[in-house]
């Protein structure tokens, strides 16, 4: 498969998974959170970093929940892509500065 | 499995950040020997695909769901370093921008998410590898029980945090029992997405998977001379 075929069908692909797909993701706690909850390990402390405009994978101000969910995956997808990334670009130059 | 803030104490959430930042200090050193032309921009692409997939919670058992880690995973598609600080750069921005894990936890999060379920998933895929034969099956399963070794192990490293620096009285042995348990169930899940990841990416580009270099058999002409792969 050439190249770029390759990262257009990777990047559809991961696009689809969190702008569509993720709408229709369990919504029941995770294992960690279950386990919290059913042996009190949980404390009432309130979380810290709750105040974000994408807290909990949805848009703050967007009423549909399917358009809200859409848009925080894509944008998750494509931070996450562009600081991964970046990152990659960051380590190579300092590597070549090396030698 | 993201710890928000409050679950554990200040003191061992701060061990934890210096312990994390350690490990990705490693991984940043080892990634730099080991990053190629073709490992650099599947960095980016494996960190975007576990973002998306760890929104996809599946239900395992009443009232409880369990998504992707994808330590295992991205150590067998980029490297075990390069993957941990794929699976890092995800925690980041979930903590930061969705608040899905406290910002005070994201050092524990980083250390049971990224750091050991990278190291256990390679350890354990590297050591199948070796003893399986050849081919694309193998090297599936071996990507298939290293996913589902690295989630409980992340459960495992979660219940001895909890056991330092828990902020709730409680009972470890329950806890014990419980996370490996359910998480014995969220890595059947683990195998699958990693098994079937790892199995596309073979019949299209066997190329790109680290994990497979020098471990797929090399095609053959009619004539039975072998023909490098890639």
């Amino acid at each position: 498969m050439k190249a770029r075929w390759f990262v257009l069908g990777a990047v559809t692909l991961v696009v689809v998974l969190a702008g569509f797909v993720s709408y229709y993701a369990s919504t029941s706690p995770d294992g960690l959170n279950k386990i919290a909850a059913d042996q009190g390990l949980a404390t009432s402390s309130p979380p810290i970093s709750a105040t974000t405009p994408l807290a909990g994978y949805d848009v703050t101000g967007v009423g549909n929940p399917r358009a809200s969910k859409a848009v925080a995956g894509v944008v998750g997808v494509a931070v996450t892509f562009a600081i991964s990334g970046g990152l990659v670009v960051i380590v190579r130059r300092r590597r070549g500065e090396v030698g | 499995m993201h710890i928000p803030d409050g679950f554990i104490d200040v003191p061992v959430s701060i061990a934890a950040g210096a312990v994390a930042v350690a490990g990705v200090a490693i991984c940043i050193r080892g990634a730099r020997r080991n990053l190629d032309e073709r490992i650099a921009p599947l960095a980016g692409l494996t960190a975007a695909f576990i973002f998306a997939v760890q929104m996809l919670n599946f239900p395992v058992a009443a009232g409880t769901s369990g998504h992707l880690l994808g330590g295992a995973l991205a150590a067998i598609l980029v490297g075990p370093y390069v993957g941990a600080l794929a699976v890092t750069t995800v925690l980041v921005v979930q903590s930061l921008l969705f608040a899905d894990g406290g910002l005070s936890a994201l050092g524990l999060n980083v250390i049971n998410m990224a750091l050991v379920t990278a190291l256990v998933g390679w350890l354990v895929f590297r050591a199948l590898v070796r003893v399986l034969p050849r081919g694309r099956s193998s090297i599936m399963a071996a990507a298939a029980v290293a996913a589902f070794s690295s989630v409980p192990a992340a459960a495992l490293a979660f219940t001895a945090e909890y056991a330092f620096g828990g902020t709730a009285s409680f009972s470890f042995g329950q806890v014990l029992i419980a996370m490996t348990g359910v998480h014995v169930l969220i890595g059947i899940g683990e195998a699958v997405i990693t098994g079937l990841t790892v199995g596309a990416l073979l019949a299209t580009r066997p190329d790109l998977v680290y994990g497979a270099r020098g471990m797929m058999p090399r095609l053959e002409l009619r004539s039975g001379v072998p023909v490098p792969v890639a």
